[in-house]
Parts: structure tokens; sequence; C-alpha cells
């Protein structure tokens, strides 16, 4: 992803030509334009006129909105239980990552496409997938349609591609040598794990928690048929929005959604700040 | 890579510890799951699958689902392409920032994308949307709506396949091409094109698998009217509710199947770059 990234201190005299791309000319300026005026209509201007909306009952208004009872429940619930799946995601997913990486057995490509699945499902099909199993009918005699477990398993789902495909290509890449060497040493394999692999991989890992974060924390598709949405129980922040715009109450929603803007805004940046780091390192 | 010189027997108990546990973990949250929806949908043969595909206003969503995908993935992959180009290949003030907000569509939830274009688009209260309807044209609760809210959620996925493709196959041979005469559009589709060929593809695929499932964007901005604005995942969520779950299993069937293909589509092509 990184490979061809310039570092800022190499004199611009090495006979490769440098790489930090050409200014623009007139096509391309123009085709910056095209696409600059694109994305803004589609995506810039409505996020804007999110937190404008949001903004323009005054701060008291926000407030109100945000800190009602039902509306600060659901957020809560969002939060803490994306925060809660991302700690099983970081260990599961490095796990799972190890296993495609170092493991080698038959059918390891059928784990691959499982890895992917929850990601091309569509949110909704992942809900009727997800109570298909723990749902009133389910095989196993688990029933946990309408409850908060429901809303952990839904993101649990959801979320599984994240750590498992940011961590995996850095495993990939990672030199056994030194592993060897530290075993040869005497080190056990897990000090090996704990002292070698587990640095190289935390930056990856890193990244991989926080988009599973964003994602949990934004999920609506996969809840509307599993949680039941009962309110103060298992309704999450989207839903929350959601029955504001039915209710046709735009600034409500508009100053929830801001909060949501807000989250994965610093998700952005706090990638954007780690994949800065990793090229440094590589 | 497979005759990696190992010296010790790598495959402690703890391997195998592991190993067991991804392989039930995903058993547990992905496998099973996704085959009961199959098998749920054939419990009475093929009587759910003919049930919608004989049901006018069922083909009629998903006939609008494909259609907006369709135009959905053209929009992006030819945006992607020349987004990815412009910030592989050139140098502008803000570029690092316009990087990091073309991501931004995937941690934003469906539903603030749909609020978002509601509040810009919306026919009556929306910024520019009165003015739009006054000359006749309507973007929420119809088509254009659609359309714009799947462009949305799928918007960074050709840019994220594309981007370390082109900066993986450098610049030489284009400098080539162009010091021997060859124009911009000439270098792009006899040099550049052929080389990002299959990120192109990976991300294509993708972006369809993503926009034939948008569900949350769309019920804001659609209204989901019956037989007009209503798309397949609206459907498989009306079904379900209605306790139509035949009619449900069997939309959501269909969806989950090209999924699945796309997935497996996908891991077929990728191979051939990467190994």
């Amino acid at each position: 992803m990184t490979s061809t990234t310039l570092t800022p201190d190499r004199p611009a005299t090495s006979r490769r030509p440098v790489r930090v791309g050409r200014p623009l000319t007139r096509v391309s300026g123009l085709g910056l334009g095209v696409a600059m005026m694109w994305f803004s209509l589609l995506v810039l201007i409505p996020l804007a006129a999110v937190v404008v909306t949001a903004s323009a009952g005054g701060w008291s208004t926000f407030w109100q909105a945000v800190t009602n009872e039902q509306t600060a429940a659901a957020i809560e619930l969002t939060v803490g239980t994306a925060f809660a799946v991302t700690l099983v995601n970081i260990v599961m997913g490095t796990m799972i990552a190890w296993v495609l990486v170092r493991d080698r057995f038959f059918g390891k490509r059928a784990l691959e496409v499982l890895i992917d699945i929850p990601f091309a499902l569509p949110t909704i099909v992942a809900g009727l997938v997800l109570l298909s199993l723990y749902g009133r009918n389910s095989p196993l005699g688990v029933d946990i349609a309408n409850t908060r477990p429901a809303v952990f398993l839904a993101f649990l789902f959801v979320t599984l591609p994240f750590v498992v495909r940011t961590v995996q290509p850095v495993l990939a890449e990672l030199e056994r040598d030194v592993e060897e060497a530290a075993m040869s040493l005497g080190a056990s394999r897990f000090t090996v794990f704990r002292r070698i692999i587990l640095p190289s991989l935390t930056p990856a890992i890193a990244a991989g928690a926080a988009l599973s974060f964003a994602r949990g924390v934004s999920e609506y598709g996969s809840l509307v048929l599993l949680s039941g949405n009962l309110p103060m129980k298992t309704e999450v922040t989207s839903v929350r929005i959601l029955s504001s715009i039915e209710n046709d109450n735009l600034d409500s929603a508009a100053a929830v959604a801001t909060i949501l803007l807000a989250i994965s805004f610093a998700v952005i940046v706090l990638l954007d700040v780690i994949q800065r780091r990793m090229v440094r390192r590589g | 890579m497979a005759s990696h010189p190992s010296t010790r027997t790598r495959r402690g108990p703890v391997t195998y510890l592991v190993r067991l546990l991804v392989i039930a973990y995903l058993f547990l949250l992905v496998a099973w799951p996704v085959y009961l929806v199959g098998k749920n949908t054939f419990a009475d043969g093929m009587d759910n699958i003919n049930g919608i595909l004989e049901d006018p206003d069922i083909v009629h969503a998903i006939t609008l689902t494909v259609q907006v995908a369709i135009i959905a993935v053209i929009i992006n992959t030819l945006f992607g392409v020349g987004i990815s180009l412009l910030l592989v290949r050139y140098d502008f003030p803000g570029k690092r920032l316009l990087s990091a907000l073309l991501d931004m569509p995937l941690s934003v939830s469906p539903i603030v994308v749909g609020l978002a274009l509601v509040l810009v688009y919306g026919g009556r209260t929306g910024w520019f949307g009165p003015g739009l309807e006054s000359m006749g044209f309507q973007v929420i609760f119809a088509t254009p709506g659609i359309v714009l809210a799947t462009v949305f959620v799928a918007l960074p996925l050709v840019i994220r396949e594309v981007v370390p493709v082109l900066e993986e196959v450098g610049e030489e041979q284009e400098q080539a091409a162009r010091s021997l005469g060859a124009n911009a559009w000439q270098t792009f589709r006899r040099i550049t094109l052929p080389s990002i060929k299959w990120g192109v593809v990976y991300g294509v695929v993708l972006s369809l698998a993503r926009s034939l499932g948008e569900f949350g964007a769309v019920k804001v901005v659609s209204g989901n009217v019956l037989g007009q604005t209503r798309t397949a995942t609206l459907v498989v969520e009306e079904k379900y509710l209605n306790f139509d779950k035949g009619g449900a299993y069997a939309t959501a069937f269909l969806l989950a199947l090209v999924a699945v293909a796309c997935i497996i589509i996908v891991s077929v092509i990728r191979p051939k770059e990467d190994r």
C-alpha cells in the first residue's frame, strides 16, 4: 500500500526520478475540478448540511436533542457494544489472521471466503441470516432475538473482516528469520509472539480495530429484524436517527447524526496517523 | 513459499487449539447461519423462489435494484479511476485531506447518509431540493435519490483497490510512452489501463456487491413505494415484517447468492496478481 512513498529527508538528487507526482496539467486540472464538484455535491455538501442543521438551533437545542433520555441510552448502547465487539475482534481477528497465514490445512480457502461474506452480504440479509440460527426457531435452542446480546452478535458479524484483513498482509510479510533466531536462543513460543510478532502487528491491529469500531457504531441494517429496536433497551443510534427522520424532526436527527459523524471523523484521523507511522517504520 | 525450511516441528497443541477455535467461531458466526437461509428458502422446494419471481412488484424491485447498482458502479468506476490517477500521479494542495475524506463514506452510518441527502436534495426543505423540483427534477423519493445514496456508500471501494496498484506499477512505462510521442489518452488506454486492470475489476465487483445490498441509506431516500421505489433489500424487510417469511428468505437468498458469487469471483481473480 505504501511501497513507493518517498521518505521526505531523501535528497532529490538520486538517479531515479523522484516520485512525488507532477504538477497539474490543464486536462488533469479540469479533471480534478469535475471530480471535486461531484464529490462536493454528493458527499461534502450533504455532510456539511447535517452539521449546519444540527448547529442551526444553537448549542442548547443540540444538547437537548443529544441528552434526551432515549437518545442518550441509544448512544451509550451503540458505543459500548461497538467497543466490546472491537475488543473481541482484536483477539479473534488476530487469531484468524494467524491461522490464515501460518497454518496450513484442507479447506483453508473456504475460510477465506467466509471472512469476506459479512462485507459483501446486504446488511438486512445479515440480520435475517443471524436470526435463522439465533432467533425463535433456532436449531441450537438459543433465542436472543430482541435482546441486547443480539445487538452484540450483529455487530460481531458485520465487523468480522476488518481486523483480519488489515493484519493478514502484515503478518504475511513478516520475516521469519528473527523469530527463528529468538527461538534458537531459547525464547518460548509465547515470548516470541509477545516480543517479536505482536509489536510489528500492533499498528495493523489498531487500524483494523478503528475500522471495526466505526463500522459497529454506524450499523443499522442487520439490527432491523434482529434486535426489535426496543426503546431504552435494544435501540441503537442509527435507529434513533431514523425515527426522528420519520417523525419529520430533521433537526434532532441531524444533532444525533453529528455525534456519529464526529466519531467516524475521529476514526479517519486516527487511521491517517497510524498509517503514516507504519510508513515511517516500513 | 511452500518450501520454507522448517527445522523444528511448528505444530504444537496450541496450533491445533487455535485452528479449532477459529473454525468453530467462523462456523457459528457465518457458515451455519448462511447455510440456514439457503435451507429455509428451499424448505418447500422451489415454491418460495417461484413465489417471488411471479410477483410483479418484487420483479420490479429486483430490476430497479440491478439498474441502480449498474449505474452506481459505472459512476464510481469512472470517478474512482480518475481520482486515483490524480492522487497518485499528480501533486496539488489538499491532496492528503482529500485522500482521507474519500474514505469517509465507509465509516458513515447509512442512515446518516440518507439524512444528509434529504437535507440537501429534499423536495420541501432541502438546500437545493426545491430549486431542482421547480425545474421538474425530483431527487428524494425517486430513483435519482436511490442512485445518489448507492453511489455514496460504495464510493471508496474502487479507489481503495486502484491506488495501491497504481503506486506499485510506477510511472516509468507511462513516461516512456509519452517520450515516444503518445498522447495522454493513448498512454492511459495502452499502458495505464492494462496494468491496473485487475485492481479495477476487483473494485468493480466489490462495488457491485455493495450497491446491490445497500439498505439503510436507500430506505431513507426512497420513500419505499411499492412497485416504484422499493428495492430488493427493502422487500426483504417488508416481507419479513408482514410474516411472509418464505418470500423474505427467497429474496434474501437471491441477494446472498449474488454477494457470495462476487466474493468467490474476487478470490479466484486475486491470486493471479498476489502469488
